[in-house]
């Protein structure tokens, strides 16, 4: 084999490079904080359960946007059984009215960007 | 073995009816309730329309103008170029171009030829933005209203375009900035989006009238159901003459005008 000592070093380097992440955590022993949304709010329960609302929350916007808009349907009957607005800033924002320390938790962890805001108004935080 | 050839027959059949009862038994069972309803106190009709007396308006009065922009968040850019417009004025010979006949004249008030006429989107039974938006962000509800459904629209503006009646405008800016006051209750456009009057379709669903309607102290603006033939809509349209914007267009406009 030609230039062996040059490829075995790339290699090395290339390694070290690639696995930069995995033994920068192991040195500094700081893993990426896992985000925490703090919700402040005086109701128990979301209008459906917490492991269906934190996987599918933008599909269940998404069909309200959309029946409420296109179809002028409004009323929504959660798990609990009572009825709800299908509204983000008259309902969901109630309660999660905290955006900073609620949606943008997890959104920038996962490097998503809603449009929402765009249009809907974030309400004022409370803190 | 005839025997096994007719047991095997049996067989066959009655597992054949199994799986015949299957939808049997999906329609006898109780059926859940769906999730999502129409609002409980929602105004209902089979075509709204409007009506706007002339004699009453008062020239100096803002008040619609004003309610329907504090409500839905229009933004007053203060450069007729850039303008955004639900509701405005425009003077009559604007408003009704070809409606100049001689014939015509006899029945329309001298007096309001001078004056601004109160214009919004005409909610055309045939809308000729609804036809050629190509993203389907407009189209014409069941109950007559042009809707416009922000998520969808590009920005194309082919409906501004298509309307006769200049009743949609672009935001060519953020219009955010621009909102003196704003109704928390009401999304805001972004840059980019067509937008016009919606005939308070957020208002309806929760049993209110529109907002011009509402704020007009003179009673001008009249809204109602026109298949109603006992609303107020129609008593006035079966006691005054009217007229409607550009009607040689044959959009077939659901504003009406007493003048």
């Amino acid at each position: 084999m030609y230039d062996t000592g040059k490829i075995i070093t790339g290699l090395i380097v290339f390694l070290c490079l690639i696995t930069f992440p995995l033994w920068y955590d192991a040195f500094t022993g700081k893993a990426a904080t896992k985000p925490e949304p703090k919700i402040i709010t005086k109701e128990k329960q979301c209008v459906e359960a917490t492991p269906y609302m934190r996987d599918s929350h933008m599909k269940l916007l998404i069909q309200w946007r959309d029946r409420v808009v296109r179809e002028k349907m409004y009323s929504y009957k959660g798990s609990d059984g009572k009825n709800y607005t299908m509204s983000l800033t008259k309902t969901c924002l109630n309660c999660h009215s905290n955006k900073q320390q609620f949606c943008d938790q997890c959104h920038n962890y996962v490097g998503v960007t809603p449009t929402c805001w765009n249009c809907h108004i974030i309400p004022e935080e409370k803190s | 073995m005839d025997n096994s050839k007719r047991t095997f027959l049996k067989v066959a059949g009655i597992s054949l009816l199994g799986i015949g009862s299957k939808p049997l038994q999906k329609a006898l069972a109780v059926n859940e309730e769906p999730k999502i309803l129409p609002s409980p106190d929602a105004l209902t009709g089979k075509r709204w329309a409007m009506i706007i007396d002339m004699k009453k308006c008062k020239e100096d009065c803002q008040d619609c103008l004003k309610a329907c922009h504090q409500v839905h968040n229009v933004p007053d850019l203060g450069n007729p170029k850039d303008e955004v417009k639900w509701i405005w004025k425009e003077p009559y010979e604007k408003a009704f171009p070809g409606d100049e006949t001689v014939y015509m004249q006899e029945y329309i008030d001298q007096t309001l030829k001078g004056s601004q006429f109160i214009t919004l989107c005409n909610h055309c039974d045939n809308p000729p933005c609804v036809r050629v938006c190509p993203t389907k962000a407009t189209w014409k509800r069941e109950d007559g209203i042009v809707m416009m459904d922000y998520h969808r629209c590009i920005g194309c503006r082919f409906c501004m375009a298509g309307c006769p009646y200049g009743s949609r405008s672009l935001n060519w800016r953020d219009p955010r900035p621009f909102i003196k006051e704003i109704n928390k209750e009401f999304p805001t456009r972004e840059r980019g989006v067509v937008e016009k009057c919606n005939f308070c379709s957020e208002r309806l669903a929760k049993g209110l009238i529109p907002a011009c309607v509402e704020a007009c102290k003179e009673k001008a603006l009249v809204f109602g159901d026109l298949e109603d033939a006992n609303s107020e809509l129609r008593g006035l349209l079966r006691a005054h003459h009217t007229i409607r914007r550009k009607p040689q267009l044959g959009t077939m406009p659901q504003i009406y005008y007493i003048a």
